[in-house]
């Protein structure tokens, strides 16, 4: 049955609907909410918005099964969809409730990382564009902050999931994560914060106390071994982000102002706009070393600071309104972007620098491969599959889903046999 | 829980014991001896047990009320940021005077009654505390901070006899651990000493029991472990006592409606509460009579307002709106309750903000996206709460501006060079390099922003530096700047007016 609507926008109502009814992976979606394979509460007391043409957005949908999400799914067929927390009660009932009885119990530890964020330090695009270039922000953005989460925190089942444009999100499933208040929530992501301020505010990094002299946190030390490489390749060769006055003078901005140094650097650089940021980064260093013999207090405060540059320049820019509360919504991976047109597919953390959203299939690649391959499968129907998806470059991502999916399905069960043991204790 | 000493008729429930009743004899050191007796050993109380003695409903009522003067007093005080070790000196002293509890070296005092005072008080307060997760939170954070000033000034050897009692399983470091992880473990002390690192031991817990301790950054966390140093015990006790009485509180809430079926209690335990609430709204900025002493503020006022009257955070988030057309929400939200506050109604805000976003924005978007948020803040959309201004306070410390935010205070949120900038482009009275300003950027420097801001005001408006807003009053409210600024235009007007009204008089014959 071919559907000719080709032409139109990337992710016009019928291309959506086609979507739902043929290539959406539910059953794993499914097991992945409810960790388990009969509905549990993590599934039926679960918040679903859906954001519908012309700007409907309709909140506190929950389901009992996934057959009855996907009916509902199909009917609506809504441009994106978001999930919440699981409920104190199912959230559909809300109206029947008494004030204040729908609270936020559970819900998955999770992560936006946002391209917009970057704006002020990436050279290449501005504004909603993202090209493989600026992609490397994220990909250094998302090794250091999964190589927190499970080394510092010690979490496993990590799920990064591209947002469809120009981010990432993370979505963490461990029972121990599930189960984080509000207030764990925010203290995980203020330690992992790093950089802060507005607009006016240059230094954006003060994490050395009140005197800005003590050293760096362990954790804090650990990511910066890992960013020193992505800051040369990335912000000096790549981005060439010092290569302009306004890039230069954002570097002096925050460096201890002294003005010999500070000053000798920016006439020399000045007279010759031509050097490029790795120059420049060699100039500073030079200067600084010559300070060693002279000035150790200063050169160790410039050592400092430059390790301050190195982190303003790569480490994470995480939203941190996003992960701090239960109740936020966050886009369900396999979404469709509705901009882009692309679904929102697992990102393996180890191959970031690889990935490339550029290649990420969009929802009309993936009709049109579904429509070929019946085209050449021809009339087979008795080997017809069990999933479409399978017929299409969604298979991969699906298949990587559904690993993460089954890992997590293993502990989570864990986790119950356990339960289970200690209530027959009594 | 209580069984007033009438007996009544609250029927006891094994499943609840929170709520449960037993028919206890008197505990035979109440009122008699002193020295610590059984129920109460220490002078610390995590409040574990409900206390399963007869109460009368007097003591019900003014054991409650003391205690509850002291949380009110404590939430207070949190709220003056004060320095941590004046907090706790002005805690410990209206203690002292309301609350009184000896250690068990007291000598002739009844250490049995003041300690059951103590617990009753708390347990009646869970009652009328429980009910609302507003109300359990600021009973908690009350709870805690009594508790942990009590923890503080307690006798050393009690205290160490009073853990043990709890029985706590935290995991001690050992020494192979230790020395594996020196470097980063050293990394996280304060103390740089050798002696130091070798003489400190660390317990083992999941990192989201100690969550402030994980949000400074003062210990070394691995594999979900947070290596917590004795120095920092405190946090760890604080931690589990929040957890219980958490805990505790909701299952109350839970049980409570059985209590109901006695109508003496009821009416007792609510107005405790309201009390509570009463008593400590009153920092939230109030704008009485904006509409009618001020007169209302229109969508064509607003940028005279602005220039005359606002202060720097409002002038700083108004002049983005104007050049930009455009604020993130925390701006609009920050600026638009500030603008609700000095008297622009409704029907003038939505004028205002549309007129602002100017050709930017279609009209189908502006009424679809942002005509209900400014709805929302005057009370009219969703859960329909009338939202004060923020005051200085919500600024500083709450929802800090992200890397494209406007929003947030100058004084803190600005780096010393762009604030100076600001500040003579927007007050020609002050000079860069005037000690005005040198004053200025060291109260920002010592993190005195109210001070900052108060010398701002100062400066523009022609005021003796100490004044403030009168009474040496300074800014804890952008709201209170604005009233205080207008309030001088007009004592000016009206000298200016009585004056020609003289002249008049005299030129009548």
């Amino acid at each position: 049955m071919p559907i000719p609507v080709r032409d139109e926008p990337p992710s016009s109502p019928q291309v959506m609907n086609a979507f739902y009814r043929r290539l959406f992976p539910y059953r794993p979606f499914f097991l992945w909410l409810n960790q388990d394979q009969v509905p549990s509460k993590l599934f039926t007391h679960r918040e679903f918005a859906f954001t519908l043409a012309g700007d409907v957005y309709l909140r506190y949908n929950s389901f009992h099964t996934s057959d009855e999400f996907k009916k509902e799914l199909v009917r609506l067929n809504p441009s994106r969809f978001e999930i919440g927390p699981q409920y104190s009660a199912r959230p559909r009932d809300r109206k029947t409730l008494a004030a204040g009885a729908l609270q936020p119990q559970r819900r998955e530890l999770v992560f936006d990382i946002d391209m917009t964020d970057y704006d002020e330090i990436r050279t290449c695009c501005t504004d909603k564009k993202i090209c493989k270039r600026c992609w490397g922000y994220i990909a250094a953005a998302v090794k250091v902050l999964d190589h927190a989460l499970r080394e510092t925190f010690g979490f496993r089942h990590l799920l990064w999931v591209y947002s469809g444009r120009r981010g990432i999100h993370c979505w963490i499933s461990d029972q121990s994560a599930l189960d984080l208040n509000d207030d764990q929530r925010k203290s995980l992501v203020t330690f992992l914060e790093v950089i802060k301020g507005g607009k006016e505010q240059a230094k954006k990094v003060n994490v050395r106390g009140n005197k800005d002299e003590a050293e760096l946190h362990p954790a804090l030390t650990d990511a910066l071994e890992n960013l020193k490489m992505s800051f040369v390749k990335l912000v000096l060769h790549d981005q060439d982000c010092f290569g302009t006055e306004r890039g230069w003078e954002a570097l002096l901005a925050i460096l201890p102002q002294d003005r010999e140094l500070i000053g000798g650097l920016r006439r020399d650089w000045q007279s010759d706009p031509t050097r490029s940021s790795v120059e420049k980064w060699g100039d500073l260093q030079q200067a600084v070393a010559s300070l060693k013999k002279g000035n150790q207090l200063l050169f160790r405060k410039f050592e400092r600071a430059m390790q301050d540059v190195i982190l303003q320049y790569t480490y994470p820019r995480i939203d941190a309104e996003v992960s701090k509360h239960r109740n936020h919504l966050l886009k369900a991976p396999f979404c469709v972007h509705p901009g882009t047109g692309r679904v929102c597919v697992p990102v393996n953390p180890d191959l970031v620098d690889d990935f490339d959203p550029e290649t990420v299939p969009t929802v009309g690649d993936l009709l049109n491969e579904l429509d070929k391959a019946a085209a050449e499968g021809g009339e087979g129907g008795s080997q017809r599959r069990a999933e479409e998806y399978d017929q299409t470059s969604l298979k991969p991502y699906v298949e990587m889903f559904e690993k993460h999916v089954a890992a997590v399905l293993r502990d989570s069960r864990g986790a119950k046999r356990a339960v289970k043991q200690e209530s027959m204790d009594f | 829980m209580f069984r007033p000493s009438t007996r009544h008729n609250i029927p006891s429930s094994s499943s609840n014991p929170a709520l449960e009743v037993k028919v206890n004899k008197r505990q035979s050191g109440v009122g008699s001896g002193s020295g610590p007796s059984g129920r109460y050993p220490y002078r610390l109380n995590f409040y574990e047990r409900p206390p399963t003695l007869d109460i009368t409903l007097e003591e019900f009522e003014t054991f409650a009320i003391a205690r509850l003067r002291v949380l009110s007093q404590i939430e207070a005080l949190s709220h003056r940021s004060l320095p941590f070790a004046q907090l706790q000196s002005a805690i410990t002293n209206y203690t002292k005077q309301h609350l009184l509890l000896s250690s068990n070296t007291a000598r002739n005092v009844n250490l049995d009654e003041e300690r059951r005072r103590d617990e009753i008080g708390h347990w009646v307060l869970r009652l009328s505390f429980c009910r609302s997760p507003d109300l359990r939170a600021r009973f908690i954070r009350s709870e805690i901070a009594l508790f942990r000033n009590r923890f503080e000034t307690d006798d050393i050897n009690e205290r160490a006899q009073f853990l043990r009692s709890l029985e706590f399983d935290w995991q001690l470091v050992d020494e192979g651990e230790k020395s594996r992880y020196e470097k980063e473990l050293r990394a996280c002390m304060w103390e740089k000493k050798d002696d130091a690192f070798r003489a400190e031991s660390w317990f083992k817990v999941p990192w989201f029991t100690v969550p402030d301790l994980v949000g400074s950054r003062r210990v070394f966390i691995r594999a979900g472990m947070a290596h917590v140093p004795q120095s920092l015990q405190i946090s760890l006790v604080l931690q589990a006592f929040a957890s219980r009485l958490e805990k505790a509180l909701e299952l109350t809430a839970k049980n409570l409606p059985r209590l109901d079926e006695d109508d003496r209690l009821g009416p007792v335990i609510d107005h405790l509460a309201s009390s509570f609430l009463s008593g400590v709204a009153s920092s939230d900025y109030q704008s009485p009579d904006s509409t009618t002493a001020q007169g209302i503020v229109t969508a064509e006022m607003v940028d005279d307002v602005a220039r005359k009257h606002f202060p720097p955070c409002m002038r700083n988030l108004y002049g983005r709106l104007k050049g930009d057309h455009h604020l993130k929400h925390f701006g609009r939200l920050q600026l638009g309750l500030f603008l609700k506050g000095i008297g622009l109604p409704l029907d003038e805000a939505v004028v205002f903000w549309r007129r602002m976003y100017g050709s930017t924005m279609s009209d189908d978007k502006f009424n679809k996206e942002y005509k209900y948020n400014i709805r929302h803040s005057y009370g009219q959309e969703g859960k329909r709460s009338n939202y004060p201004p923020k005051s200085c306070q919500q600024i500083l410390t709450q929802n800090q501006p992200g890397t494209q935010d406007a929003h947030g205070c100058p004084f803190r949120h600005f780096s010393p060079d762009n604030l100076s900038s600001f500040l003579t482009m927007t007050y020609p009275q002050i000079d860069k390099s005037s000690s005005e300003m040198r004053d200025i950027l060291d109260s920002v420097k010592s993190t005195h922003y109210h001070v900052a801001c108060t010398r701002v005001f100062e400066l523009t408006h022609g005021i003796k530096k100490g004044e403030g807003l009168g009474d040496n009053e300074s800014v804890a409210h952008p709201n209170k700047w604005t009233d205080r600024s207008r309030e001088l235009e007009r004592e000016v007007l009206e000298k200016i007016k009585s004056k020609e009204d003289d002249d008049t008089m005299m030129v009548d014959p």
